[in-house]
């Protein structure tokens, strides 16, 4: 039953990592527009290089 | 469960407690009215605000449209960078220096469709933060709800003593800060309609947070066997959910009716002792002197001190004829000066203006929803007291039974959670959610959450001619009736003046070319002369030309060439355009089996030869705006429930009287307010569709809450009996909440 010592915070952390990827991605707007987004990724405008911003 | 009732249910469960957060567009006109004011306060400041053009793209729908639209915009020389936004259906532009009227004609020439909007209406932070703030709660809600469930599954599948209570303590630890962060909503929303004296939704929903996590907290000190832990935060995180989905449809209502206002800044040129001056609409004074440029429109009422020019006022009174305007006479707020400037003395304005006038039907409109209770609505007001008393009968019966307060307090929360309504929240919000993307897709902006209801119930449609069935734009009759020679000059004219019918003899002639006048001059209100080849051209109206007007049993409008030495003037009759779907959808209205009937302020000539061309049997010509709003009454008197299509000031009370309204993107913004629906695009053709999306809507609906029954049937008594372990809680409300979720996406295909 030790096992459950280090398994416990092991799985609460993974969990934690995924919750802060999902914060920062929400801060990054990038929830902003789905719809777009999806759209975006069949275009084939920017696949030789990578877009100037 | 204001989520449910609150926000499905709209303006009128939000009405009682105004306290309650910002209170955020339940009705588009209370947002509407102060932002048109703060719009002309700001002076169009916004437009230039950084060089940022916000554009509407109502047609846009692929990935090919949004690099057409990038490629197009950054192509355009001045352009920085282009970003399309396809949910909301917008493209952001950085452009410092450019205006929108130079982009719209690039974007014309692609194929698209584009509208201003005004970046300072449309900012919009607090609905974003508020968006942003619920996903926020509903992760940090998922993440705890997946923790304590890996745990959760041990406790069911037989952890025993310290393993089961270390299991507990952990999930505590988890859940209680999880409940105080993402329940907050619900507490919050909770407080504000107790301290209003009512029973929300959220009263229910907080007490079975509260307690659920309160008996678990106890029952883990005292190495119980069951903690509802994951059934709080599992409640908290599908809630949340429902709430976001709500919010978000309403934010895209909300929006578009910032959009709408945000196309049009309500100003006025006064001319002071300085010159002129671009004030607000709301501080002119009678007495005060303005200016009205050809083709901009009226904004209060007034008399004409200068000038000559001639008036449209199909907006009001749905009429196409243009009217000629000089000194001496009344002009009223919305009619559209056509041809050349002019000087009005203001005669009404506060309380008497027709601006005012405006804001008393928006509200004779606002108050007419409010009488509309939504389904979700009533199912919420049976609801929170039958839950209440649902828990106390069980607590007090099992009290009564065996003694155990222990026991008795964890059953009343093992229903309070059971009967929460999970299902019921998201039934409503998940099923607009779809219907409003379907509709949507279709170019159809809902801007009322019990709209859809109401247009299911819809047998009767009536339509107004002017701007709804037709664009309000004329069109050449037929070009033949020109000789071939004559068609540059007449062409030239044309072209020499912006009138309506100007503009559309010169785009029916577009493939001639122009002849070379000389002295060409516009007489405002008459028409437009020139020399050609010595002689003299005039191209205007009969009167002015020294002919009898003979067209007023025509349907269409007319104008009149003249050329020196060639006899007669020559008659070119326009008619008006029809809107692109205005045959299809009465066709489809009529195969469904409404009634359609035709309500127009214009001339019953005009008015028949349209009923006859889309098939409409029932029309009445020359009817004023009072005797739509009473006719629609009366049919509502007589049992109809009726759709209003219309997009004038002489609509707005048929708008607002009727029991569904819609109004094209072009109306006047009193018409746009007024109605329910906002269409995005020209075609009329989403108007049918509209009526059966809003019919299968509410199937979906009633459908949802009869699964939501079903379940209370079963797992209620369930839980009045004790039986109700936190695994059958989790189950019961996991599995109603997927299944009433995924009727509603039903509605997609």
């Amino acid at each position: 039953m030790e096992i459950l010592a280090i398994l416990i915070p092991v799985s609460l952390g993974l969990g934690a990592i995924g919750l802060l990827a999902f914060l920062w991605a929400l801060r990054a707007r990038q929830f902003e527009d789905p719809k777009g987004d999806s759209e975006r990724i069949l275009s084939d405008e920017w696949d030789d290089r990578p877009r100037p911003d | 469960m204001s989520d449910m009732g609150a926000a499905a249910a709209g303006p009128a469960a939000r009405r009682p407690a105004p306290a309650v957060s910002p209170r955020l567009g339940a009705c588009p006109a209370c947002d509407a009215a102060p932002l048109a004011g703060r719009l002309a306060e700001a002076g169009g400041a916004g437009r230039d605000a950084g060089g940022t053009l916000i554009l509407s793209l109502p047609a846009a729908h692929c990935a090919a449209c949004i690099s057409d639209v990038e490629r197009a915009l950054t192509g355009h020389p001045g352009v920085r960078t282009a970003r399309v936004n396809l949910t909301l259906r917008r493209v952001t532009v950085d452009a410092p220096g450019l205006a929108a009227d130079e982009l719209i004609p690039v974007l014309a020439r692609i194929g698209h469709e584009a509208h201003e909007l005004d970046p300072e209406a449309l900012s919009a932070t607090a609905a974003d933060r508020q968006g942003r703030d619920l996903l926020m709660r509903i992760g940090v809600a998922g993440f705890a709800m997946m923790n304590i469930m890996i745990l959760s599954v041990a406790v069911w599948s037989g952890a025993e003593a310290a393993t089961r209570d270390l299991f507990h303590w952990i999930s505590a630890a988890i859940a209680l800060p999880t409940i105080a962060f993402a329940g907050r909503p619900f507490f919050a929303s909770a407080a504000a309609s107790l301290r209003a004296r009512r029973l929300g939704m959220d009263v229910p929903i907080s007490l079975a947070l509260v307690l659920a996590t309160a008996i678990s907290v106890y029952e883990t000190t005292q190495s119980g066997h069951h903690a509802y832990f994951d059934a709080a935060v599992m409640l908290c995180f599908f809630l949340l959910i429902g709430r976001y989905l709500d919010h978000r449809t309403r934010a895209i209502a909300r929006s578009a009716a910032a959009e709408l206002t945000a196309l049009e800044v309500p100003r006025a040129l006064r001319i002071g002792p300085e010159g002129e001056q671009a004030v607000a609409v709301a501080s002119l004074r009678p007495g005060d002197l303005i200016r009205v440029r050809p083709g901009a429109r009226v904004p209060a009422d007034g008399e004409i001190t200068e000038g000559r020019s001639e008036i449209d006022r199909a907006l009001l009174t749905g009429e196409t004829l243009p009217v000629p305007a000089g000194p001496g006479q009344m002009l009223s707020a919305g009619e559209v000066n056509l041809t050349g400037p002019l000087v009005l003395r203001v005669t009404a304005a506060g309380r008497d203006s027709s601006l005012a006038r405006l804001t008393a039907l928006v509200e004779a409109a606002e108050a007419a929803r409010g009488r509309h209770a939504s389904l979700a609505d009533r199912a919420a007001r049976a609801y929170s007291p039958a839950v209440h008393l649902l828990a106390l009968a069980s607590f007090a019966g099992w009290v009564w039974a065996t003694g155990d307060l222990r026991l008795a307090v964890n059953i009343a929360a093992a229903v309070l959670i059971i009967t929460c309504p999970c299902a019921l929240g998201l039934a409503v919000p998940a099923v607009a959610t779809a219907a409003s993307g379907a509709l949507f897709r279709r170019g159809l902006l809902i801007k009322d959450g019990t709209a859809l209801e109401r247009m299911a119930a819809v047998d009767t449609v009536v339509f107004d001619k002017t701007g709804t069935l037709t664009m309000g734009q004329p069109r050449l009759a037929a070009a033949e009736v020109l000789p071939a020679d004559l068609r540059p000059v007449a062409l030239a004219l044309a072209q020499g003046s912006a009138h309506p019918l100007s503009r559309a003899l010169a785009e029916a002639l577009a493939g001639d070319r122009a002849a070379a006048l000389e002295a060409q001059r516009e007489w405002p209100g008459q028409g437009v002369s020139a020399l050609w080849q010595g002689r003299r051209v005039r191209l205007g109206r009969a009167d002015w030309l020294g002919i009898a007007e003979d067209g007023a049993d025509r349907p269409g409008s007319a104008a009149w060439l003249s050329v020196e030495g060639r006899g007669a003037p020559i008659r070119l009759d326009f008619t008006d355009r029809l809107r692109p779907g205005a045959a299809s959808c009465v066709a489809r209205l009529r195969a469904d089996g409404r009634r359609v009937i035709l309500l127009s302020g214009d001339r019953p000539a005009a008015v028949a030869a349209l009923a006859a061309e889309l098939g409409i049997a029932e029309c009445h010509a020359g009817v004023d705006p009072q005797g739509k709003a009473a006719a629609v009454a009366a049919l509502a008197e007589a049992g109809a429930r009726v759709l209003m299509v219309g997009d004038g000031l002489n609509d707005t009370a048929a708008l607002a009287r009727a029991h569904a309204s819609i109004s094209p993107a072009s109306a006047l913004d009193a018409a746009r307010v007024a109605s329910d629906m906002v269409l995005t695009g020209h075609d009329l053709a989403p108007v049918a569709e509209a009526l059966v999306i809003a019919r299968r809507a509410t199937a979906r609906i009633r459908e949802n809450f009869a699964i939501s029954v079903i379940y209370n049937l079963v797992a209620v008594p369930v839980a009045i009996a004790g039986l109700a372990t936190p695994l059958i809680a989790a189950l019961a409300m996991s599995t109603s909440s997927i299944t009433v979720t995924l009727n509603a996406l039903r509605l997609r295909r």
